[in-house]
């Protein structure tokens, strides 16, 4: 029974990928098997903190890790082509064409001695066929097009002339100028004010909707794609371990990571002298990652099988598009989730749930 | 940045001043020949030595004399004319004698500097890009090697092998050839193996430097964005790469041009070059303290005029930098 | 809460002159810290909060006497510590402490860890006998929860919530009464964050300290913080205590503050009504006459342009120096987590 319409591919499928760098100190794991697609238009947040690989992933999809030391594996397919295994040549007709990445340090990612418009017309003319003319024309009209107030005279202005909201959008326009179908954001607004973040934020979101452009936003902070994302993944050590639309993630998670990720960050929404509840330890090495579930050293649930049996990510039953990836009985991790909500300290929960079911 | 030039150019005759006088004391004050004495020949009388130091102007107080040497060179106060007395020795008029030998130092520096440049550059940045590799390493190792060479051995080894009358093989004009050389490609002719003994230690220390600077600015930021917007490696390392890395070395160049102006000594030497820098030493030697003095304000004038130079020239090729 | 106020600060003010021309005269003032008073009380943790240039960093450094004040006056625990030098202000050190933002280059790399945190006892000449000062270096390691044992290791051996933490140990060495923070956690990771705030404040209820918390995120100051000062261009816009603040914020500034923190629920972040503000901070060298919000407020009126207005208390008792203060609908509109925030 086949559709009498064409299924168009997703626009993004990255399919078991791995990044493993060798290095004198050992092999380094950035990323150890990563799956997500995504659609035009749509809106990826890939939550994780230093040493999850959210990164990596992101500028593999780039071919920005292409080494000598690098090994890559899995696939990535961008609009049905295959890029992990594309050459160099095709892979950068991609870049800064069909996907573009803003960075988060936009005063770092701008050179220093050369115009903005430049800058922006460089970007242009790597990939059209046009004049210095009319590529400056296009970095003005871009400037205009992200907010820029007198986009011609900024366009004739060094980056250090600029602050720091309008060097995120002199960078947004340096990514869009080629009308990308992919924006992958990494980190676009951690360094810059929380008033300026909610422009930029803003911003992307308005360009996103005018040009159909698809959004990966990296980053550390819940609270961003919260406001941003459709779809949300947790990483955690190299891998995903929970992905699920955004709401359900804020609702309903059931990786001990995101719960512990949600009860560790201050919030304006929630009662004041509720206490943080931090999670213990640190994220681990990647040249020496813990055997069975990597999060196991830090989990308040851990058990015996956790040490040894590395969890696979498993479609939560019932839920659409709800993967996590934990070794704990679904039903189990249902009520521990409740017990969280309801104030209970990890511990507490912990005994009430687990403990309490032995008995 | 006019401003910014004014204040410079005044410190800039400070400083003259201050080396001027600091030349001066350290001469007064070093135990040294007696200029009078060397001047007055075998077995001088005491009158006769006592009329030398008269006309010499040495029976004056010392800071007598010191005013009496700054009224002299600066042109005008006093005297009609720029005079910077006059050489101990053979009572030459000092500042003519630095004038005619200036353009062979000229020519030396000129010639060494873009001799040096056209091999560090390129040894730099290949090396930046191909770092690790056996080319990589041989660059390193050579740069090693001019490095630790002195001047005067490298001259002399140069010299030994390759100078036209007593080399091993007889390819380049030898010592003393320059003196002897008349027109300009005669004297370049002569240059050649000065040239490549002054650059050698110059380029492996500009190419060390250039590759060290270029792997630090390969990881900044801004190349990461260079290759996010899909440009062509090549575009990446020079346009943006280069461009950044490459402008620590005008600094450089600057204040070596000016440092070499004063007087490439040991080459001048070894190659018997009539430069500034053999005249300096020689006159050191003799306790010639007219030339003494009129050699270092020059070498000392040009590295501060050069550093100047530099410095502004700074402020066009880096927009980050405003006066 | 009646207790004395362990500081006070009147008018305090820094200027920092630009200079140019020839002969390199001022030729023009950065304002960065423009007429500011505040009590602190004691025991208790003032929040200073504010975006890039808004003075808050500076006014740290006055407080502490790392700078000289232009003008105005700073009453610590009754004496006067603005115009202090030498060996008074040096004694004053003991008494109030620093925590600083980076915990990678706050920290000299060549110093083992011991060597850092014993470095006040070095200076003030305490715990001199045998063996006394590496017993009093251990304790302090084990109470902000490192490991007495790395005594020995250098800071690149540590983590950078675990170099936060031994920033903490100095600064706690010699029993401040006062240490201000200047963002403490804004360089470590969110799973980090949780445990450095959470010693901070079992260490403040453990030393009776009081706390000058300097932070950006809107969120970590409501949960650490009693009592917030919102500073803009060098002056305080508004001044009250959490629950005021969160519940009803007057000031416009820091309602577009808190209206444009990210809230991690997508729920109520749908329905918020996001207050953009436009354009650029001006810069502190030329701040707008008047009422320096007004160029980006969008209840800015002519009065607002002319006359600078004065703290005084708004509705709900919030102190805020504003014209045309927000009111509860206004408010609820752009930040719906105040819905939630009891009063």
């Amino acid at each position: 029974m086949t559709a009498t319409s064409a299924v168009k591919p997703p626009l993004l499928e990255v399919e078991d990928l791995r990044v493993h760098f060798e290095t004198d100190d050992g092999t380094v794991r950035a990323v150890d098997g990563i799956s997500y697609t995504l659609e035009r238009g749509q809106t990826l947040g890939i939550v994780g903190e230093s040493g999850s690989g959210k990164s990596v992933s992101s500028l593999t999809v780039m071919g920005l890790t292409r080494s000598r030391n690098a090994r890559i594996s899995g696939s990535v397919r961008f609009d049905g082509k295959e890029l992990l295994s594309a050459s160099d040549d095709e892979i950068r007709s991609i870049r800064g064409d069909d996907v573009a990445m803003i960075f988060q340090d936009p005063l770092s990612s701008l050179h220093p001695f050369y115009k903005v418009g430049w800058q922006i017309a460089e970007a242009v003319r790597a990939h059209r066929e046009v004049s210095k003319a009319q590529a400056w024309d296009r970095a003005v009209e871009m400037l205009g097009l992200v907010g820029m107030p007198e986009p011609r005279r900024r366009a004739d202005s060094y980056p250090h002339e600029f602050s720091g909201g309008m060097r995120q959008r002199a960078m947004i326009a340096m990514a869009l100028a080629n009308d990308p179908k992919l924006l992958i954001a990494d980190e676009p607004t951690t360094a810059l004010d929380v008033t300026v973040q909610a422009q930029i934020l803003e911003l992307i979101e308005r360009l996103q909707r005018e040009f159909d452009t698809a959004v990966v936003v990296i980053t550390h902070d819940l609270g961003v794609v919260a406001e941003m994302a459709d779809e949300i993944a947790v990483m955690y050590a190299g891998r995903i371990v929970e992905r699920a639309s955004a709401d359900t993630i804020f609702t309903a998670p059931q990786h001990p990571y995101t719960w512990g990720l949600l009860s560790s960050i201050p919030r304006l929404d929630t009662p004041r002298d509720e206490q943080l509840v931090p999670i213990p330890g640190r994220p681990p090495s990647l040249i020496q990652l813990p055997t069975g579930c990597s999060f196991h050293p830090r989990c308040p649930y851990v058990q015996e099988a956790h040490r040894r049996i590395d969890p696979q990510l498993q479609p939560v039953a019932g839920e659409r598009d709800h993967v996590v990836a934990c070794l704990l009985e679904q039903d189990v991790r249902r009520r521990l989730w409740r017990e969280l909500q309801s104030g209970a300290a990890p511990s507490a929960a912990r005994e009430d749930v687990i403990e309490g079911d032995a008995a | 940045m006019a401003a910014y030039i004014v204040r410079r150019l005044v410190w800039v005759v400070f400083l003259l001043f201050m080396i001027t006088l600091i030349t001066f004391v350290i001469f007064s004050v070093l135990p040294s020949g007696d200029p009078a004495v060397l001047r007055a020949g075998r077995q001088p009388s005491p009158q006769l030595i006592a009329t030398i130091r008269h006309e010499l102007g040495l029976d004056k107080s010392k800071p007598v004399q010191f005013i009496d040497y700054l009224g002299d060179i600066l042109p005008f106060l006093g005297h009609n004319g720029v005079d910077f007395g006059y050489s101990y020795q053979n009572s030459e008029p000092v500042l003519p004698a630095i004038l005619t030998r200036l353009p062979n130092t000229i020519f030396l520096t000129a010639g060494a500097v873009i001799l040096w440049l056209l091999v560090a550059i390129p040894v730099g940045v290949i090396s930046a890009i191909k770092t690790g590799s056996w080319l990589d390493r041989l660059f390193m190792t050579l740069a090693l090697i001019f490095v630790s060479a002195p001047v005067y051995f490298l001259g002399l080894v140069v010299l030994y092998l390759f100078a036209n009358d007593i080399g091993v093989i007889h390819l380049l004009p030898g010592n003393s050839a320059y003196t002897n050389a008349h027109g300009f490609f005669q004297k370049a002719k002569a240059l050649i193996m000065p040239w490549c003994v002054l650059a050698a230690s110059f380029a492996a220390i500009y190419a060390r430097f250039l590759r060290g600077n270029l792997i630090d600015t390969m990881q900044e930021d801004y190349i990461r964005t260079a290759r996010a917007k899909g440009l062509s490696e090549r575009r990446v390392i020079f346009r943006h790469a280069v461009r950044a890395a490459i402008t620590p070395i005008v600094t450089l160049l600057g204040l070596d041009i000016g440092l070499l102006l004063g007087g490439a000594i040991l080459t001048e030497t070894v190659f018997n070059i009539q430069g500034i820098g053999r005249f300096a030493y020689q006159a050191i030697t003799d306790s010639d303290l007219p030339v003494i003095q009129g050699t270092v304000l020059f070498g000392a004038f040009f590295i501060v005029i050069m550093s100047l130079i530099v410095d502004i020239l700074y402020a066009f090729i880096d927009p980050r930098v405003r006066y | 809460m009646s207790a004395e106020p362990i500081m006070r600060v009147r008018d305090l003010e820094k200027h920092f002159p630009i200079r140019g021309g020839v002969l390199q005269r001022q030729v023009g003032t950065v304002r960065a810290v423009d007429g500011v008073s505040f009590d602190v009380p004691r025991g208790e943790t003032l929040g200073l909060v504010g975006e890039s240039g808004c003075g808050k960093s500076t006014t740290a450094r006055l407080l502490l006497r790392l700078l000289e004040p232009t003008a105005g006056s700073i009453d610590f625990d009754g004496r006067e510590i603005a115009r202090l030098g030498g060996r008074d202000l040096k004694h004053l050190r003991r008494e109030m402490q620093m925590i600083f933002q980076d915990p990678f280059s706050s920290l000299n790399p060549r110093k083992t860890v011991g060597s850092i945190i014993s470095d006040p006892f070095a200076i003030h000449g305490l715990h001199t006998g045998k063996g006394e000062r590496r017993e009093a270096v251990q304790d302090l390691m084990d109470r902000v929860g490192l490991n007495p044992e790395h005594y020995n290791r250098y800071p690149h051996q540590f983590s950078g919530g675990q170099r936060q933490r031994i920033g903490v140990a100095r600064a706690i060495a010699l029993r401040p009464k006062l240490i201000v923070a200047d963002e403490p956690v804004s360089a470590l990771d969110v799973s980090i964050q949780a445990q450095v705030l959470n010693l901070l404040r079992e260490l403040q209820r453990d030393l009776g300290l009081t706390l000058i918390f300097i932070a950006h995120d809107l969120s970590v100051v409501r949960h650490m913080c009693d009592r917030i000062a919102v500073m803009y261009l060098g002056r305080i816009y508004e001044l009250a205590t959490s629950e005021q603040l969160y519940a009803h914020p007057r000031m416009p500034y820091t309602g577009a503050l808190m209206s444009a923190v990210p809230v991690p629920n997508p729920r109520l972040a749908a329905s918020k009504r996001r207050q953009v503000l436009a354009g650029d901070v001006p810069s502190p060298s030329n701040p707008p006459p008047g009422c320096r919000f007004h160029t980006r407020c969008w209840k800015a009126q002519q009065i607002c342009r002319t006359e600078s207005p004065e703290l005084t208390v708004k509705e709900g008792g919030n102190l805020a120096a504003c014209h045309f203060p927000l009111s509860d609908a206004e408010v609820l509109e752009r930040v719906p987590t105040a819905r939630g925030v009891k009063d």
